[in-house]
């Protein structure tokens, strides 16, 4: 984790650089033909959506982990990427309305995409919620949340293209074109870097945390 | 008056009825639109305020997250000194 802690700086510094860039490589982008402005929402938000997905699989990786072997560690990665999973899951849950407002004429849509995206958030807030209030041993229950949330990720993705549904399916992003697809992987690949440097910074909390309960258990020996 | 008459009489009043039944129902509610004005939904203010709402809770996060890690870490080297004094609070 020390090895780790030490690429924070160039991690957030390289996000910083990226992110101060993006809006001028967003607005250098063509607009699309039928959506115009607004479709220029997709260079945030599936970016947001993908590190979501992500947090939710790191979450529910090491929940297993935990569950298998019962090392602090796991736990510490997945309450850090759970917290994430709920972080990144609001920029989606905001910015997704605002695009289909005018988009659709609506603000939100009870299709399976964007049901399932709001439970799998709803997931989430849950197990912070269990780890925030629910006693010691509360780990091992959160733990089977977070497996749940990260279960719920294969089927939100492959919804779009399976169910009835009147979001854009996952033919998009392969489809872009190459004036699209530019200041879409710089944002994309902007957010993994504030998502890593995040999640080694959140990591460090909770190691602290524990850290500092045990001081006060062996002060109070 | 044969019973096919009958029927073929009340076939035509049902197809009649109902029909001037959906004509009304298809007018009483809309009316025609004169000098209807442009509609449009501007993106630029849903469009800035999507990013603005990414900005703010990306800085926000990162802002609260390094507040935390320096709170819980100054009362760790705290406690840790304490601790490696014998001292009890």
């Amino acid at each position: 984790m020390k090895t780790a802690n030490r690429f924070v700086p160039f991690l957030m510094l390289g996000a910083a650089v990226m992110f101060a860039r993006a809006p001028f490589m967003i607005h250098a982008a063509p607009m699309e033909s039928t959506m115009g402005l607004i479709q220029k929402i997709f260079y945030f938000h599936v970016p947001a959506a993908s590190a979501t997905f992500l947090a939710a699989a790191v979450c529910g990786i090491a929940s297993a982990m935990f569950l298998w072997r019962r090392t602090p560690a796991a736990d510490h990665v997945a309450v850090s990427a759970a917290e994430l999973a709920v972080v990144f899951g609001v920029i989606v849950l905001i910015t997704g309305p605002l695009w289909a407002r005018k988009a659709w004429g609506v603000w939100w849509q009870w299709d399976p995409r964007l049901t399932m995206t709001l439970v799998m958030w709803m997931v989430f807030v849950a197990y912070l919620l269990l780890r925030r209030f629910g006693g010691a041993g509360s780990e091992v229950l959160a733990a089977a949340v977070g497996l749940f949330g990260m279960a719920l990720v294969p089927f939100i993705y492959i919804s779009v293209n399976y169910w009835r549904t009147i979001h854009p399916t996952t033919d998009v992003v392969p489809s872009l074109p190459r004036a699209m697809a530019g200041p879409f992987w710089w944002s994309m690949f902007a957010f993994a870097l504030l998502f890593a440097a995040i999640l080694i910074v959140r990591i460090r909390l909770e190691s602290s945390r524990a850290a500092l309960e045990d001081a006060y258990a062996a002060l109070e020996d | 008056m044969s019973g096919f008459k009958r029927v073929m009489a009340a076939v035509v009043v049902v197809i009649v009825t109902t029909a001037a039944a959906l004509l009304a129902q298809t007018t009483s509610g809309f009316e025609p639109a004169t000098n209807l004005g442009k509609e449009s939904l501007p993106a630029g203010p849903l469009l800035y305020t999507a990013y603005a709402i990414v900005w703010l809770v990306l800085i926000g996060y990162v802002f609260m997250l390094w507040r935390r890690l320096d709170r819980v870490e100054k009362e760790l080297h705290e406690v840790a000194a304490r601790v490696g004094s014998g001292k009890r609070s």
